[in-house]
């Protein structure tokens, strides 16, 4: 299945459209992403979700494995500090964000690629803007190539 | 090799307008593990079912991709279908393309929507590759509830579970049950006495041989998990011995000390040793330990000279009890706004300025005046009174955004008590909009207007100030778009409703969430009005908004149905997300144990045949865990994984991208 996708992201290059991951909480911003549906909200089609119990559930490796496997952006969001259905997760997810950011850019990851938000379940609006302004964002930066190259190599 | 089928579902024209699924099923069948797909018109109707459970069954299916609606609407719908058709029902997912694809993109050649579709039903493919059967965890039940608050709607969700048979504690922090319906003078639009109406119920609630009152007791600390909370109270000494005390009021009515009463808001004075109202149930004396001149330096001690039954105990302490609860209902009700918010309006600096609340005391023919209307600063009777509403209601610079709901309806009330009890009594109301929906509600308010010439003034005060014994309200009237001036007599505010000063501190301590002015937050607050983010504890009253007294009964009664259908059964049976713990690869960091905020991981010792301790491990109790996954995050060894979110499961959804 990867060989497709791969295969999608080489044809991708001519009419650039970033193809973007998002991991995202149960409670919060999946259930905001379902509401932008429910109100025929409309939003650029880039983001792929990854639907996970809460933001604490999230590990850093994941973005790394979604650029591996060529996403030109990522982007995670969950419930805002403070109304965590598990009380406390995305203080987790935060912390261990902070701790996490240096290293990312350690292993030649544009910091400008990975998104950080907290989307409610009540914040459609906010939802379909991000994903509007993040996929513009992504866009202008142009597909992430660096490890896109490593993965040629490994295959030849 | 797995079988796995795809179903694609159309929605009636809500997906096929935007997604071609034909095309979506024709390609699914081409990938690798996928033996069966179609598209259909509705996959949720009881053809779209039958047809799922005749396609499991005719192909032999081991796992199922269902690209529909959200999961939140259906998933349950299509894991029971497939588990009729002899699957587990873990092995049945649902790809998001209604929602998240079909409704968000508008392109009508089916080209973007196509292609999504295509992807997220390809991911979630690959995830339930990856997928373990799990079975659901069966937890025992305590059959036992918790009631927090004592007022009207703790006690209607006492009494109904009671009457199911089920045994009931209330924990009230007041000497006594009632809350703020026992302080009301009438209630409307009835016009009913409220006292009358809740003292039958206080009562019963007493009487009931399913129900125990905690009066005087607070909320320590909750721990465990739906059907098995433990919960610790503090039952705060009141000096007096419950079990001989016969209530006869000797002692109060012989008690020399006189301090501010809570109940009457500071209109009056009540003893130190006290029942807050005529009415409390139970009819037992506290001692107001900061007050009383025994306690604080051994003088005086009058009253347990005069108690006949010796039930005066100046040695008794707080006392800390443990108990289990299948069950919690929080009822803790509402506050009103404090008085220093409303400088304009001069509450709490001109003595005649008064809360609603204060006003429904001297209605009250139990209060401070025996229900004759009388300024607090010299016992006259006003001749006019201006009744202010949206007193920091509708106001979100210096009070609160929302409306309070009851202002409208008891300040019309409150005009025609006053007419009817002052009967030359000119009452004027100054307000913003009047909202009156509720059956007989707008009736009611015509009433005030029509029948006891309450005249209504639409517009905001802008000052009131005293002059010569005369309460001075400035203010517009919008409708004639002039500035008016009334001298008035008294003055009463109808302050917002707001949450209790103490309302984050028991969030905390239950684990339920709260919204921005401090009110409970609902699980859903239309299809889940009573519930909460945590299983088992449940909402009743205004401690979830503002509301009136038959909302809050309602849903004291709501609650009670939710309590008593978790009671039904002995064992309850909840999803298998839970934690799970690779023994193999523990090393006993404890990282697991630390960030786990549901204390659900805990130390376990490996012992050999001797008894000694060979090893130490994680343990998950699955009662506990939630299911959030922190601590799979924090584990260095990755040895604990999450049963229906492993890493397998979403690496494999990543690869897939």
């Amino acid at each position: 299945m990867s060989e497709e996708a791969k295969a999608e992201t080489t044809d991708s290059k001519e009419s650039f459209e970033p193809k973007i991951m998002a991991f995202v909480c149960n409670w919060c911003t999946y259930a905001g992403a379902d509401l932008a549906g429910t109100s025929r909200m409309e939003y650029r089609p880039n983001v792929r979700i990854i639907k996970l119990p809460c933001t604490g559930r999230i590990d850093p490796l994941f973005i790394i494995k979604a650029f591996e496997n060529g996403a030109d952006g990522v982007l995670i969001s969950g419930c805002h500090p403070g109304d965590c259905h598990y009380t406390t997760g995305n203080y987790h997810a935060r912390r261990r964000w902070i701790a996490f950011k240096d290293l990312l850019d350690f292993t030649g990851i544009d910091m400008s690629r990975v998104h950080f938000s907290w989307v409610s379940a009540s914040e459609a609006i906010k939802w379909v803007e991000l994903i509007n302004n993040v996929t513009d964002d992504i866009s202008a930066l142009g597909p992430f190539m660096d490890f896109k190259r490593l993965n040629k190599k490994e295959a030849e | 090799m797995p079988r796995i089928g795809v179903f694609v579902c159309q929605c009636g024209n809500n997906i096929e307008s935007t997604v071609d699924t034909q095309k979506v099923a024709d390609e699914a069948k081409e990938l690798p593990g996928v033996v069966y797909s179609c598209s259909y018109k509705f996959m949720c109707s009881s053809p779209g079912q039958e047809m799922f459970k005749q396609a499991i069954k005719e192909n032999k299916l081991d796992g199922i991709v269902v690209s529909a609606c959200s999961p939140h609407m259906h998933e349950k719908t299509f894991r029971r279908a497939s588990e009729a058709a002899g699957l587990n029902p873990f092995q049945c997912e649902i790809a998001n393309i209604r929602e998240q694809c079909s409704w968000v993109h508008h392109d009508p050649t089916k080209k973007v929507g196509t292609a999504k579709t295509m992807d997220l039903t390809r991911m979630t493919i690959q995830r339930l590759k990856k997928n373990r059967d799990l079975t659901k965890i069966t937890i025992p039940v305590t059959k036992r509830a918790l009631v927090i608050g004592g007022g009207i709607a703790g006690i209607q969700a006492a009494l109904d579970i009671a009457d199911g048979g089920h045994e009931v504690v209330i924990v009230e922090k007041e000497p006594s049950i009632g809350g703020n319906m026992a302080r009301l003078s009438e209630t409307f639009p009835t016009m009913d006495c409220s006292q009358c109406i809740l003292t039958p119920k206080m009562v019963e609630a007493e009487l009931h041989d399913k129900i125990s009152l905690y009066t005087y007791s607070e909320i320590e600390k909750v721990d465990g998990y739906i059907g098995n909370f433990k919960v610790t109270i503090k039952r705060k000494a009141k000096f007096v011995d419950e079990s001989t005390c016969t209530g006869c009021g000797e002692c109060w009515e012989k008690c020399p000390f006189k301090a501010e009463s809570e109940f009457e808001l500071g209109l009056s004075k009540r003893k130190v040793i006290y029942t807050p109202f005529p009415q409390a149930v139970p009819n037992i004396p506290v001692i107001d330990k900061t007050k009383c001149p025994k306690i604080l330096k051994d003088k005086c001690g009058l009253c347990a000279k005069v108690c006949g039954p010796q039930s005066i105990d100046f040695t008794q302490e707080d006392q800390i009890v443990t108990e289990e609860f299948g069950a919690i209902i929080v009822a803790t009700g509402y506050d009103l706004m404090p008085k220093t918010r409303f400088g304009e309006y001069g509450y709490g600096k001109i003595t005649d300025v008064i809360s609603g609340m204060q006003f429904e005391r001297l209605a009250s023919a139990s209060g401070p005046t025996g229900g004759a209307i009388r300024r607090p600063s010299d016992n006259t009777e006003p001749k006019s009174i201006v009744f202010i509403q949206c007193a920091g209601s509708r106001d979100e610079k210096r009070g609160v955004s929302y409306c309070s709901k009851i202002c409208c309806m008891y300040t019309a009330k409150h005009t025609m008590l006053y007419r009817h009890k002052v009967h030359d009594g000119q009452a004027y109301v100054f307000y913003m909009d009047i909202r009156s929906g509720g059956k007989r509600y707008e009736e009611f308010v015509r009433g005030a207007i029509e029948n006891d010439g309450a005249m209504y003034l639409r517009g905001r005060v802008s000052r009131v100030y005293e002059k010569d014994g005369k309460v001075i309200v400035q203010g517009a009237d919008t409708l004639s778009g002039s500035q008016v001036e009334i001298e008035a007599d008294m003055v009463v505010l109808a302050t917002a409703l707001v949450s209790r000063s103490s309302a984050t501190t028991l969030a905390q301590t239950l684990g339920i969430g709260y919204d921005k002015d401090k009110f409970y937050n609902e699980y859903h607050p239309k299809l889940k009005p009573v519930e909460t983010v945590t299983a088992g504890v449940f909402l009743a009253g205004t401690c979830a908004g503002p509301m009136d007294i038959p909302e809050s009964v309602s849903q004291g009664s709501a609650v009670a149905s939710k309590a008593l259908a978790l009671f039904s059964s002995d064992k309850m049976a909840r999803e298998p997300i839970t934690a799970i713990v690779n023994t193999k690869t523990c090393n006993a960091c404890w990282d697991c144990v630390n960030s786990c905020p549901y204390v659900a991981i805990t130390k376990e010792e490996v012992k050999d045949r001797r008894g000694n301790v060979v090893r130490m491990l994680a343990k998950v109790n699955d009662g506990l865990c939630q299911g959030c996954g922190v601590c799979v995050c924090a584990c260095r060894s990755k040895a604990v994984d999450l049963n229906g979110y492993t890493d397998e499961q979403v690496y494999a959804a990543i690869a897939t991208f």
